[in-house]
């Protein structure tokens, strides 16, 4: 289905769909934009810039409750809760790398022998209306990881900014649902125009780089230690990179005992931590930076693409470029292990 | 010789007897710097300065105990070695430090704020003396560096390095402002506005630890209370409250030692305005304790010590 919303209309649908749901879009405060959840008074701010946060809280909250448990007293037996999270979310304005990137988590949380119910019942009840990129940033390459700047991957609907309004178009049955609120309008030839202009925006960024050679290059690189502190020199192993990555999926588990009543929350883990693989014995396996970026640029371009189909997991955002207080460039550590010679 | 040709000389004598040498050189855009770890003369080609080298590069100083060290230093930064010398944690005979006379570095923030469209398209940037000349997104912009410069170049004391093994450029010093319009205006503040506003605030941080781990001073790194498991002092919940309890952990771990180089701002990736909690912790250190860290060698941070009376708080009297 192809429709059209005029800007104003696309905010009057946000505050339509917020009445019934969670809707999340990017709003500027203090000089950022990041994903908020709309209420009143907030204005969706869909072209200052790429918002700073990705939208992965959507689907994978940076603090998610597990479960409850409550106790009566000291020697009562405890209660437990279950918390699945309920109701509907809409993402609104999220770009296609953002969308995209949580069909990473797919084969990781929906297995045959493990499903994980909190990612797989927001996945299913998110929606993601994104809007198609008109121009790369320096940091963009999401042509290279197999997306594109009007990718429609994990969107429900794709919206291109033409003229005074955007040219929607449905992805999904879900999204064709939305499609049919009277908002919407008809959508003449404008079509023709979004895709001249996607078009314009895929020839902007350039050739696409090759990443099919970087498993078996990540890999050959393995034990070569030189290699990686050397690629590490200026990371600061802080979390910046993982947090606003759409695709990292790690996460932690631990216990908040408030005395009678505790609660198991999950939380965005990072494997730029010490804690990350810190084993219960003291011994951790990943001590320095360099083996936990090793890690972390391995999983991505090589593990999980020898595990998943060849499927890189990065979205090419160029969020932990943009936003590593470094200045470290995931592109080029892949680069230089691909380009590698002994 | 320009500054530049005279520290690449100046870098040159040195390497022999160096594991590294940490500087700038250009990074992913032509708006953006990034550190260069200088191993041979082929890499001094890299090195950059200027106001986009921004880095404060001490940071990896703790973290390269032991090695033979060359690091190229701005004023801010130099106080930095200072305090990390005076707190023992890295060796005097280890470091050579390059100084530089400095004119301010610029502030990405303000930049973004400046330009018509975002800087995420930028083509090209000249640096002018005074200015910053910058294609984005086809457009031209010239930026008076004075108008984006990092807020803590404004009320800096300290522009030439402090310490030095070689120092690069002529001495100049600078006439700084007492203070900052922002800090004042947010001092002004009830108490219930402060609250509010950190509230709002720490709603939008990620506790990704960036503020922490470019902060030269938080050297406890991958053993911080903020992300020990065993014992588990503080809750991985992200909320505000959670959020807001790291950073007064943050801002009390550094009372005494922060050299206001803002690097935990500059490293925000949402924008968090940490330095108004530094400025203000700084101020009640410098009344109280008449200290200001990283000014000189050999000063101890006034909570590494004990008087059974401080001369300036007079228990007695309350």
């Amino acid at each position: 289905m192809e429709r059209f919303i005029t800007k104003t209309n696309l905010t009057r649908l946000a505050e339509d769909l917020a009445a019934t749901c969670r809707v999340l879009a990017p709003v500027a405060t203090g000089g950022t934009v990041t994903f908020h959840r709309l209420r009143s008074g907030m204005s969706i701010d869909l072209h200052s810039r790429m918002a700073a946060v990705s939208p992965k809280a959507a689907t994978f909250p940076q603090t998610e409750e597990l479960l409850q448990v409550t106790r009566e007293g000291e020697d009562k037996k405890p209660e437990i809760h279950e918390t699945l999270p309920q109701g509907k979310n809409v993402v609104i304005g999220c770009r296609p790398c953002g969308a995209r990137g949580k069909l990473i988590f797919n084969p990781v949380y929906e297995t045959e022998k493990i499903k994980d119910p909190y990612f797989i019942q927001r996945r299913d009840n998110t929606i993601f209306i994104t809007l198609a990129c008109d121009r790369p940033e320096t940091t963009c390459f999401c042509h290279s990881v197999g997306g594109g700047p009007a990718d429609t991957a994990g969107s429900d609907v794709l919206l291109t900014l033409v003229g005074e309004g955007y040219v929607a178009r449905s992805v999904t049955p879900e999204g064709e649902e939305i499609m049919k609120h009277a908002l919407f309008e008809d959508a003449g030839d404008k079509g023709k125009e979004a895709d001249a202009k996607n078009a314009r925006a895929l020839e902007m960024m350039g050739p696409a780089h090759d990443y099919s050679s970087a498993p078996a290059k990540i890999l050959a690189r393995f034990d070569d230690m030189d290699f990686w502190t050397a690629q590490s020199a200026k990371c600061i192993s802080c979390g910046a990179c993982t947090y606003m990555c759409p695709t990292c999926y790690c996460f932690n588990i631990t216990d908040d005992d408030l005395g009678l009543t505790s609660r198991r929350i999950r939380t965005w883990d990072n494997c730029m931590s010490h804690t990350f693989t810190l084993e219960g014995s003291g011994h951790n396996p990943r001590p320095t930076k360099a083996h936990r970026l090793k890690n972390r640029v391995g999983h991505k371009f090589s593990y999980y693409p020898d595990l998943h189909k060849k499927v890189i997991a990065c979205c090419g955002c160029g969020r932990c470029i943009k936003q590593c207080p470094a200045g470290v460039d995931i592109r080029q550590i892949v680069n230089a292990a691909q380009e590698y010679s002994e | 010789m320009s500054q530049l040709d005279d520290l690449k000389a100046a870098i040159k004598d040195r390497l022999g007897e160096l594991d590294c040498v940490i500087g700038w050189e250009q990074g992913y855009d032509a708006l953006h710097a990034t550190p260069l770890f200088i191993r041979s003369e082929a890499d001094l080609d890299r090195l950059i300065i200027g106001p986009l080298a921004v880095h404060n590069l001490s940071t990896y100083l703790p973290g390269l105990k032991g090695k033979k060290v060359g690091i190229v230093v701005k004023g801010c930064d130099s106080r930095s070695v200072i305090e990390l010398l005076n707190e023992k944690l890295i060796n005097r005979d280890d470091v050579v430090i390059f100084g530089l006379c400095c004119d301010g570095v610029v502030s990405q923030r303000k930049i973004r704020a400046a330009l018509s469209a975002d800087p995420g398209f930028v083509e090209s940037v000249t640096v002018g003396a005074d200015d910053l000349k910058i294609t984005v997104a086809g457009q031209n912009a010239t930026l008076k560096l004075a108008d984006v410069k990092a807020d803590k170049c404004l009320t800096c004391q300290h522009p030439d390095a402090v310490l030095s093994d070689v120092l690069i450029g002529a001495k100049h010093g600078a006439p700084a402002l007492a203070s900052l319009a922002c800090q004042d205006e947010f001092e002004a503040k009830s108490d219930a506005e402060k609250f509010a506003f950190w509230q709002e605030t720490m709603s939008r941080c990620i506790r990704c630890y960036a503020c922490r781990n470019a902060c030269p001073m938080c050297v406890c790194r991958d053993y911080c209370i903020a992300t020990s498991r065993d014992p588990l002092w503080v809750s991985q919940e992200n909320s505000p409250t959670e959020n807001m309890m790291f950073q007064m952990i943050h801002v009390s771990h550094l009372a005494g030692r922060c050299t206001e180089c803002g690097e935990c701002e500059r490293a925000c990736p949402v924008d968090i305005p940490l330095m108004l909690l530094r400025r203000y912790m700084n101020k009640q250190v410098k009344d109280v304790f008449e200290h200001q860290a990283g000014t000189a060698l050999d000063q101890t941070p006034p909570l590494f010590t004990f008087k059974v009376e401080e001369e300036r708080i007079h228990e007695r009297g309350w």
